[in-house]
């Protein structure tokens, strides 16, 4: 168990240290999460009451178009040089692997989050900085990058992986931008917690469950 | 050390290895040539636990894949043309990650040694992706010596290295072989195989085709000896083929 956590903690440490050296993936992140609420902020500027009653649509939609750049050049990093291949040769369980990249594509998520979040409040003059709300976007988050890792990990290993990643994940993590977006919508609105809790409920579940299909069949994904 | 019985590999309907037995004692250097396409990388891959076999046995320091895939991992250390290291982290760093991906007790000597061993100790602050491609292979060997494995597989690990990046591989390899490890290479490159290894085997359509000690064969007629064995490979199948029609 110790080497499992070793190992697990080694590849967070590994894809932080080279995030910030190379600053690749979360700049490219950043700036696409940013150029998405800019053009929603244009697309909406006439239609005050529109820009609120969308606010959970356009962050859960930013998040998930930045998440997939972040998924896929956090995997294809460890393509290019085979890098993938050494991580396979360690004498680890291989889930390991798993949840050190699913922690560090989290890291990643959390912190444009946290860039998008005031952001947003800023340009739409909405507070978004409510407990609730940010509950829904940590448990959204994790079921979103519990599958994104997967698939990534399975889109990697294809010539067309960028346009394969969001085809495969997009229609997965439906129920959890379904969710995610109404318990948002919730937070923000104020309705009463028994409307709010089949949502999280719902994002709880699918993060579970998730979480414990990557843990068994990532070993079959990677392996040839 | 490594024992393979009727190994089968296919992808989808096309079968790359077909019945492969294969057998390295301790302290054995093995190479194994072939075409391309004969299935050296996809043999490579097995033995590595990268990939797994549609049937038969493979057995590693006694351990079975894939079922004791991660003991038999503990046992190997992996090179191929790619070097498997990260750019954006230094010579050091890289080592320092796959000593803890390997739960390495005292990683820092350990890295140290490595380093000298295959001459980076003075680049060791360098980020790798500003290392030549020799460069690069010579600490992708130190990262493959790292946990000091008894068996070593090496894909090519000459692939596109100039004339003196090749020798100074060469010597490395020389020094990874001579602490008595169990070595199999694949390679084009049939005058550095006679040069490093002590057995020569011949992968074609599939299975070892012809295999030869150092000690039976002279380094100029090595050549001879691998053209004949895919000749004679080639002169089995078509007879084979005529026997079935």
């Amino acid at each position: 168990m110790r080497a499992f956590w070793r190992a697990l903690w080694a590849i967070v440490w590994k894809d932080l240290a080279a995030e910030v050296r190379s600053r690749e993936l979360l700049s490219s992140m950043l700036v696409f999460a940013l150029l998405v609420i800019l053009v929603f902020d244009f697309a909406l500027v006439l239609d005050v009451k529109a820009r609120h009653s969308v606010t959970a649509g356009v962050l859960w939609v930013t998040f998930a178009f930045a998440g997939t750049l972040g998924l896929n050049r956090s995997m294809a990093q460890e393509k290019d040089r085979g890098c993938m291949d050494g991580l396979l040769l360690a004498p680890v369980d291989r889930s390991a692997i798993y949840f050190g990249k699913a922690i560090g594509n989290l890291f990643f998520m959390f912190i444009v989050e946290a860039v998008v979040l005031p952001v947003y409040s800023l340009l739409y003059n909405t507070n978004l900085f409510k407990p609730g709300l940010l509950l829904v976007v940590l448990l959204g988050s994790v079921g979103y990058v519990a599958v994104g890792t997967l698939l990534s990990a399975m889109a990697v290993q294809t010539r067309t992986r960028d346009v394969l990643l969001p085809i495969l994940l997009f229609p997965l993590v439906i129920p959890v931008l379904i969710a995610a977006v109404n318990a948002s919508t919730a937070f923000l609105q104020g309705w009463e917690l028994a409307e709010i809790s089949p949502w999280i409920n719902l994002l709880l579940g699918y993060d579970v469950i998730f979480i414990a299909g990557a843990f068994m069949v990532f070993d079959y994904i990677v392996e040839e | 050390m490594i024992a393979v019985r009727k190994l089968v590999k296919r992808f989808g309907l096309k079968a790359v290895l077909r019945g492969l037995d294969f057998e390295v004692a301790p302290g054995e250097f093995v190479a194994l040539l072939g075409p391309n396409g004969a299935g050296k990388t996809t043999f490579l891959r097995i033995l590595a636990s990268l990939t797994r076999p549609t049937l038969g046995e493979v057995r590693i320091g006694g351990y079975r894949l894939p079922h004791q895939a991660a003991a038999v991992r503990r046992l190997l250390g992996v090179v191929s043309h790619q070097p498997l290291l990260y750019g954006d982290l230094t010579a050091e760093e890289n080592l320092v990650f796959f000593a803890r991906m390997y739960d390495l007790p005292e990683p820092h000597r350990r890295i140290a040694e490595v380093l000298d061993l295959v001459g980076l100790a003075s680049r060791r602050r360098d980020l790798v992706r500003t290392f030549s491609r020799g460069m690069q292979q010579r600490l992708a060997i130190g990262r493959a010596v790292l946990h000091d494995p008894s068996v070593m597989l090496f894909d090519e690990p000459h692939t596109g290295l100039d004339q003196d990046a090749c020798t100074m591989l060469d010597t490395v390899l020389r020094d990874v072989a001579a602490r008595g490890r169990t070595v199999v290479m694949t390679s084009h490159d049939l005058a550095r195989a006679g040069d490093l290894a002590t057995r020569f085997d011949v992968l074609s359509g599939g299975v070892v085709c012809a295999s030869v000690q150092r000690s039976q064969v002279q380094p100029d007629d090595l050549l001879a000896f691998y053209r004949r064995a895919l000749e004679d490979a080639r002169l089995s199948k078509t007879a084979s083929q005529g026997a079935v029609v």
